[in-house]
């Protein structure tokens, strides 16, 4: 179970067609086939899912949270983006 | 079992895990979907204090998630409990193992062995939340061969008749299923959902445990002797799962702050015997102790204390079974060895392979 040679994949599981794949957990397993087969194994033991995906661990890059506030404030003060930002005269329909 | 750290005094709680445990799961999923939707505007500020940002995001009932700025010691803390909780769902497999080839029906065998592969998936989903906190599986692992980390004591008392089987669904998994619900709420978030997931597929252990204990009950003679005496030898171990006395506990008010436990053991441990008292009722079968009477005061049962010596000199490893259980998971680690040496060169091979076909 050397991490060297069973690295570690995070798995996410489509539950219905229609859905978006989630995040489920992670596991163990040398090779990406394996990791598919544990993954079945480990999280839709009770029929959770239609579909999976295994992504190695090392491959995701994720954002800070200390830079939370700086990486996603760009977008704070773009109101405007938002239909409410707008007024609509009354009277128009459709709009 | 599982996730007791065998911790702190508390003030007594008025919002105790209630008669439906399933719905204090989903009331739990349910609160962390809320409290992820009131989520404080952004991170820490550049000049913050961390502490008190870690302490302000705890105190709100939010979520701490891997990657977040916490105290030493909780990451500690939490890595030595979830690992305990992990280790104790992979020795856990053993006592119930050893009856899934003498189980009396294919139905039955087919049930145990859908269980004891719940508690091999339980051991990996807490294993998995564990290596959020910076620690790695293999750490893990040897920690618990090497004997420096534990696991539940009630695994260290053997099981000697199909009845052990049904008690341990019964009073085992139902005392873990005590226990891990407020683990539900707890302040880490890979923790607190993979406890979620556990107790939703921990309601069919206990169920499928009492359905055995009923059907011996209600057998001939020799099957309700039989169930009796399975109850009689597990009752007080599975009461000594909350752990010491309050007063005794060592481990921490701090865990309680740290919103990781949220009842004291004592707590619990009442709540389970109050639980208790009423199906073993509908079993036909006698709870073993002379001191069990309601107490109208105080709206809960009496009931006599578990043996709390013989709780810490099996957590020392002085109990039934310690020797056989690690030996036997040395063993099979050692065993498995070449599986996991087999796998990694063919998947070696394989890469070597692809690699060619590239060139």
């Amino acid at each position: 179970m050397s991490n060297e040679h069973s690295p570690l994949w995070e798995v996410f599981v489509r539950a219905r067609r229609g859905l978006s794949h989630t995040h489920v957990g992670s596991l163990h397993a040398p090779d990406a086939e394996l990791a598919l087969r544990n993954a079945r194994d480990l999280y839709t033991r009770r029929q959770e899912g239609v579909s999976i995906w295994v992504v190695p661990a090392g491959a995701i890059t994720a954002s800070s949270p200390d830079e939370k506030d700086s990486f996603f404030d760009p977008a704070a003060d773009k109101v405007y983006r938002h239909p409410t930002f707008y007024e609509v005269p009354d009277g128009v329909a459709h709009l | 079992m599982y996730g007791n750290d065998f911790s702190a005094p508390g003030d007594a709680p008025d919002d105790m895990p209630g008669a439906g445990l399933l719905g204090e799961v989903e009331a739990a999923e349910a609160e962390l979907r809320a409290a992820a939707a009131r989520e404080r505007r952004g991170g820490p500020a550049p000049d913050e204090d961390l502490a008190a940002y870690f302490t302000e995001v705890v105190d709100a009932e939010q979520k701490i998630e891997p990657r977040d700025w916490m105290p030493e010691a909780y990451r500690r803390t939490l890595i030595r409990q979830i690992a305990q909780h992990a280790h104790s769902e992979i020795i856990g497999m053993q006592p119930e193992g050893n009856w899934i080839s003498r189980a009396p029906s294919l139905k039955r065998k087919a049930i145990l062995l859908a269980k004891v592969q719940d508690e091999a998936g339980h051991g990996l989903y807490l294993y998995a939340a564990a290596e959020t906190l910076g620690i790695s599986r293999d750490e893990l692992v040897q920690l618990l061969l090497d004997g420096k980390q534990k696991y539940s004591s009630i695994f260290n008392y053997p099981t000697l008749t199909w009845a052990d089987v049904g008690a341990i669904g019964w009073l085992v998994d139902g005392a873990a299923i005590v226990n891990q619900v407020p683990l539900c709420r707890c302040s880490y978030g890979p923790y607190a959902r993979a406890m979620i997931r556990v107790c939703k597929e921990e309601s069919f252990h206990q169920r499928q445990g009492y359905e055995i204990l009923h059907t011996l009950a209600h057998g001939t003679p020799e099957q309700q002797a039989m169930a009796q005496d399975a109850v009689d030898r597990w009752w007080y171990p599975s009461l000594a799962m909350f752990g010491p006395p309050d007063g005794d506990s060592t481990h921490s008010t701090q865990s309680m702050a740290w919103k990781i436990k949220r009842f004291s053991n004592d707590d619990l441990r009442q709540r389970f015997v109050d639980m208790c008292v009423q199906q073993a009722e509908i079993l036909g079968l006698r709870i073993p102790d002379d001191g069990l009477r309601w107490n109208e005061e105080r709206r809960a049962y009496d009931y006599t204390q578990p043996d709390y010596d013989e709780l810490m000199q099996v957590i020392k490893g002085n109990g039934p079974c310690n020797r056989e259980r690690m030996a036997h998971r040395r063993a099979a680690h050692a065993d498995g060895a070449w599986v996991r040496e087999a796998a990694a060169a063919y998947a070696a091979k394989r890469a070597d392979k692809r690699e060619k076909v590239a060139a």
